[in-house]
């Protein structure tokens, strides 16, 4: 099948004078750089300019909590499974009376480390995760000194209560939608569900 | 006699620090063409435009660890590096860098020294510098190095013989072995001698390229098969001097080239330019060392474009090529001069 048609047919043939003599072939080339010279360069200078990325960039993980503030993460272990890199360790714990609006679920990751340097950047953790707790983010994994440095625990990972992380670039017209469904377990923070709990009891 | 000795002195410290400063910002002229030929910006950190980039470079390099492996001879792993520079310093003292300059009623010549074997003693000079490489290599008791040495040796040696053959005719169509006389030759009527030697220049350009070791001449140290050729077990200031003398001979390979062929210090259409005396001088000065910048950029120029040679192409262009062309050169020079009655 012909894809293009910019096929050449490669013949073995004598070289003519002017390419055994090389220098016209020299010249054409060095015409050829003396253009680039004076083309403009394609370098983004890093730290001042930055590159322009997708808002679906697979960056920097994200742990986040749900509009109360709580944890969503309940330690389920699904992304650590779906890690092929196996970059992500977990230790699960149980939640104690009154840290309902820490965490979210009965059960939280106590411990939740992501390797950097193993990471590759996959998406599948996010991809397995049933609790939207883990996400890729379009920030930029800084660089360190030491190889323990790149073992990010909840301090890194988990996001600042106030400073939230908007991912809603990242989502579906179809997901935003599904969010807004309150009736929905999947959607139900813990305050949610105590309210629910309380007009269920009336009835 | 006191006066004497001071204005050698000074011119020879002057052309020593040109020599340094013009070699260091070739390192920095380098990384600069290549990155613009390669769409890329180059260093742009250390300073301005990162000019400052040359220090920053040589203070890495003197702080860097100094290794001198046990196996190696030391005396001469520590004469290698320090031969090559010694060498590449040398070649500067005859090229003549400008005219006379009056001060009172005395006449300074900007030229060191005029020797009437000038030319020769350029070639010696330069020729003597493959012993700071073979050395370099045979002391690092490393079979890279030595190998990158041997590569070395047989392609000065072999471009050396093309190159004193394409001076031959230049020096047969100038009567003369002084730099000082072949200059004023070509100022004072009478064109520069590219045009009576378009083919000689041809093959000393091609020689000095591979005597100063660039590209597409860069076997010796040829990173990809040969680790670093004969500077492998180098580091620090030593490896510094190494690379440091490459960048000296080029900036006196394109000084003599200026000389020999493109007038020297001569500007062009000299008799119609209404400067005289001193402004004359620096003018022509200045010009000089444009030609000289210029042909340090055709270095970088011709390195970014065309691919190393391999080893057995490098030898027949040598031997089969460029040999026979300089003397079918000189042959040619001789009849033409001959036949129009210069002789």
């Amino acid at each position: 099948m012909q894809l293009t048609n910019r096929k050449k047919v490669v013949v073995k043939k004598e070289m003519s004078l002017a390419e055994k003599l090389y220098l016209p072939a020299i010249t054409n080339g060095m015409v050829i750089t003396m253009k680039h010279f004076f083309k403009k360069g394609a370098t983004v200078r890093y730290p001042e300019v930055k590159r322009e990325i997708s808002e679906t960039y697979r960056g920097q993980h994200v742990l986040k909590r749900d509009e109360q503030g709580a944890e969503r993460c309940t330690a389920c272990g699904l992304c650590a499974v779906a890690c092929p890199a196996e970059a992500i360790t977990m230790e699960a714990a149980e939640r104690k009376k009154g840290e309902e609006t820490l965490y979210r679920e009965e059960k939280y990751a106590a411990v939740y480390e992501i390797n950097m340097l193993r990471c590759i950047f996959c998406g599948l953790c996010e991809e397995a995760c049933p609790k939207e707790a883990i996400f890729l983010t379009d920030r930029i994994v800084p660089t360190d000194l030491k190889r323990d440095e790149f073992v990010y625990g909840k301090d890194k990972l988990v996001e600042d209560i106030n400073h939230r992380i908007d991912l809603s670039g990242r989502q579906t017209k179809e997901v935003l939608e599904f969010k807004k469904d309150k009736t929905k377990a999947h959607n139900q923070t813990w305050a949610d569900k105590q309210k629910l709990l309380k007009e269920n009891k009336h009835h | 006699m006191l006066t004497f000795i001071i204005y050698k002195s000074i011119l020879v410290l002057i052309v020593f620090l040109i020599s340094l400063g013009v070699a260091a910002y070739a390192t920095y002229g380098e990384r600069k063409v290549a990155a613009f030929m390669q769409d890329r910006i180059g260093p742009d950190r250390a300073g301005p435009f990162g000019i400052f980039q040359p220090l920053a470079d040589g203070l890495k390099m003197f702080m860097k660890e100094e290794i001198i492996p046990t196996v190696s001879n030391k005396f001469l792993f520590i004469l290698g590096p320090s031969l090559a520079m010694l060498t590449a310093l040398m070649a500067g003292v005859v090229v003549p860098w400008g005219g006379k300059l009056a001060i009172g009623d005395h006449f300074y010549p900007l030229q060191i020294t005029d020797i009437n074997i000038g030319i020769l003693y350029v070639f010696g000079v330069v020729s003597f510098g493959v012993y700071g490489i073979m050395i370099g290599g045979w002391a690092s008791n490393n079979k890279y190095s030595l190998l990158g040495a041997l590569r070395a040796s047989s392609q000065m040696i072999s471009y050396e013989i093309a190159m004193g053959l394409a001076i031959v005719a230049l020096v047969m169509k100038t009567g003369t072995l002084s730099l000082g006389e072949m200059v004023a030759q070509q100022g004072t009527g009478g064109w520069w001698n590219i045009v009576y030697q378009p083919l000689g220049f041809l093959i000393f350009l091609i020689c000095a390229f591979a005597e100063t070791n660039r590209a597409p001449f860069d076997l010796p140290e040829c990173e990809t098969e040969l680790v670093g050729g004969y500077h492998t077990e180098y580091s620090s200031m030593k490896l510094g001097f190494y690379l440091f003398a490459e960048y000296i001979n080029i900036f006196i390979s394109s000084a003599v080239i200026s000389t020999l062929y493109f007038g020297g210090f001569n500007l062009p259409f000299q008799s119609h330019i209404p400067l005289d005396g001193n402004w004359l001088v620096i003018a022509q000065t200045a010009f000089f060392f444009g030609k000289v910048i210029f042909f340090i950029f055709f270095f970088m120029w011709v390195r970014w474009t065309i691919p190393r040679f391999r080893y057995d192409q490098l030898m027949n262009l040598g031997w089969k090529i460029l040999i026979p062309l300089a003397i079918f050169n000189i042959l040619a020079t001789g009849v033409l001069m001959y036949a129009l009655g210069k002789v």
